[in-house]
């Protein structure tokens, strides 16, 4: 069988990782109307194609995630931040699939992104990055999975964002994907989900130091910007009933309150902590390009405004997640999506995961998601005709 | 909603004498949607013996994760609020075992039931069955049997019916009787009269005429 398809590339790597040039030919079409082309994609792979190419998984990360879903991330040296999902013997067993997972575009870890530099002007791209789209982002992987020579995903898997551009995927290329497990997101971006966004964003536009977003230019990034922005992002993917549990109302390195405006609570300590880190990691720039994306995302509007028509006729097999505590993306949410399969007659499962601890409990140790979605890929392994354990 | 299914396991691994009952109307190799699955059983046996292409919906996580687990379509939801969503015909069957009598609007319900699927399957406990009579009249407490077996205080069952109830809301909606299966206690077949005395539970085969 593997005779009558196409070569494999073979994979350039880099540090942990490859990167591949694509669009030379053909460029990408946007949605915003630009042609991008040749352009960057980072990736990673774990595992091995099997012969007839049916094991392919692809993981989409989330809006601040990257590539280095189950590998030492090289930058901040930290486990690779899917590695309670991914990894020999869990449930995205690499024993048995081939995993990847690309840098969306837009990123800033690898593939073309407002950080890389615009071969036209030879300097960061800044602002005149193309606005970029979840389809965008989805578009770019399927020509990774050209270049890559893989017809068809055996599973598309994502949370948040990720489980946007799952979504995305079994509506434009629903041959492509035998399987998609969207957790934690939604169809379209709410009012208040763009809302926050916002806050994120004109906290970077205020920043002195993002000049326009030609920060690099004058040799200095938006540090404060960047800060607040994923400090106010972070309170989204918690609960209040996790904060509550990690820190009430304790005071940091105090006996009693001081009646003044340094860091008083163990709260804020721990949020200019998650602001301060995420500087480290990520482009200022990058992150109003993806935010936007996300804002940008509505599946129904593809399809005159009715979210069944985009899922009509699939025979992809789709497993839904959403967690109780998830107001980010709550359930009311991801049902919709539900219904909208139903709606178009599709195979779909559903599981509400009862836990406290917000949007990131898809990130965490959720035995109750973890046992659901085995059942589920093992299901869909068996009907794929994938032996289970089976290596390649 | 399935804690009113709680009748003793038989054959076939666990699967429950009830939902056999319901497996034996269904025509191989259709499409089924099993309102309130429980674990799965039902869609599972009719996987692997009729080769039945089925759907679920179940209220409970436990129940739901257990169907997923064993490689099933289901929904987390209930009979009351989640059929809307479903398309006109989109199902040769639509099955309600044990359960319509604990929802809160069962007309309704088993209207969609008739608009998603070209047939519904409904099973219910019978509150004719004699021992049920006898209860009330000679003990003057509300019946407690192997099909209704919760104390009135705790039960889900907000609904319940008769044989007679059900054929005469059949009637007058419009809805044919294709088949009707009474069983006494011991799984007895019954037919005629005597049902609505002697029948534990019936099963109903129904399509709209």
């Amino acid at each position: 069988m593997s005779a009558a398809l196409p070569p494999l590339h073979s994979l350039d790597p880099i540090g942990p990782g490859h990167r591949v040039t694509l669009g030379e030919t053909l460029p990408l079409k946007l949605d915003c109307g630009l042609d991008l082309g040749p352009y960057q994609i980072a990736y990673t792979t774990y595992g091995k194609l099997n012969a007839d190419r049916s094991n392919a998984v692809l993981v989409c990360h989330a809006l601040t995630g990257d590539q280095h879903v189950a590998n030492v991330n090289p930058i901040t040296g930290k486990p690779g931040w899917w590695t309670t999902m991914i990894g020999p013997g869990k449930v995205i067993d690499t024993d048995r699939f081939f995993v990847i997972c690309s840098n969306v575009l837009g990123g800033c870890l690898g593939s073309s992104g407002p950080k890389e530099i615009n071969p036209a002007t030879a300097k960061p791209y800044g602002l005149q990055f193309p606005v970029i789209t979840i389809r965008d982002m989805v578009n770019a992987q399927a020509m990774l999975l050209d270049h890559l020579g893989i017809q068809q995903l055996f599973c598309a898997i994502g949370g948040s964002m990720g489980g946007m551009q799952v979504l995305q995927w079994a509506a434009s290329y629903p041959e492509r994907v035998f399987a998609a497990i969207p957790i934690a997101c939604a169809a379209k971006h709410s009012a208040q989900n763009i809302a926050f966004h916002e806050v994120g964003r004109q906290a970077i536009y205020a920043d002195p130091q993002w000049h326009k977003g030609d920060y690099f230019e004058q040799n200095t990034i938006p540090r404060a910007g960047l800060a607040v922005a994923r400090m106010a992002a972070h309170i989204t993917y918690l609960s209040e009933a996790a904060l509550h549990r990690k820190f009430g109302r304790n005071l940091q390195n105090r006996e009693r309150i001081t009646y003044g405006f340094e860091t008083e609570f163990q709260v804020e300590s721990y949020l200019l902590h998650q602001g301060s880190s995420f500087v480290e990691r990520f482009d200022a720039n990058s992150y109003l390009y993806i935010t936007r994306a996300m804002d940008y995302f509505d599946l129904a509007g593809q399809a005159g405004g009715v979210l069944a028509n985009v899922f009509q006729g699939t025979k992809t097999k789709f497993c839904v997640v959403s967690f109780t505590s998830d107001w980010l993306f709550p359930t009311t949410e991801n049902k919709e999506i539900v219904r909208a399969l139903n709606a178009a007659a599709a195979n779909v499962s559903f599981v509400e995961i009862e836990t406290d601890k917000g949007h990131d409990a898809f990130l965490l140790d959720e035995p109750v998601m973890f046992a659901t979605l085995q059942g589920f890929i093992d299901g869909c392994a068996e009907q794929r005709g994938l032996a289970k354990g089976a290596r390649s | 909603m399935n804690e009113t299914r709680a009748l003793v396991p038989t054959r076939h691994q666990d699967i429950r004498r009830d939902l056999l009952l319901i497996a034996e109307m269904v025509t191989p190799q259709s499409r089924l949607l099993d309102v309130g699955c429980g674990d799965g059983s039902l869609l599972e046996y009719l996987a692997s013996e009729k080769q039945v292409d089925g759907r679920g919906i179940e209220i409970r996580q436990s129940g739901v994760n257990a169907c997923v687990a064993r490689g099933l379509s289901v929904i987390q939801g209930d009979a009351d609020s989640d059929l809307p969503d479903y398309p006109d015909a989109a199902f040769d069957y639509v099955v309600l075992s044990l359960t319509l009598q604990a929802t809160r609007n069962p007309r309704k319900v088993l209207h969609e039931m008739l608009r998603i699927g070209r047939r519904a399957i409904v099973s219910f406990p019978n509150f004719a069955y004699w021992r049920v009579r006898a209860q009330l009249l000679l003990g003057g407490r509300m019946p407690m049997t192997a099909a209704l077996d919760d104390p009135w205080y705790e039960t889900q069952n907000i609904h319940l019916c008769t044989i007679k109830d059900f054929d005469q809301l059949c009637a007058r909606d419009g809805i044919a009787v294709e088949q009707r299966i009474a069983v006494d206690g011991h799984g007895k077949r019954l037919g005629g009269a005597p049902a609505n005395w002697f029948g534990a539970q019936a099963v109903y085969l129904l399509h709209r005429r």
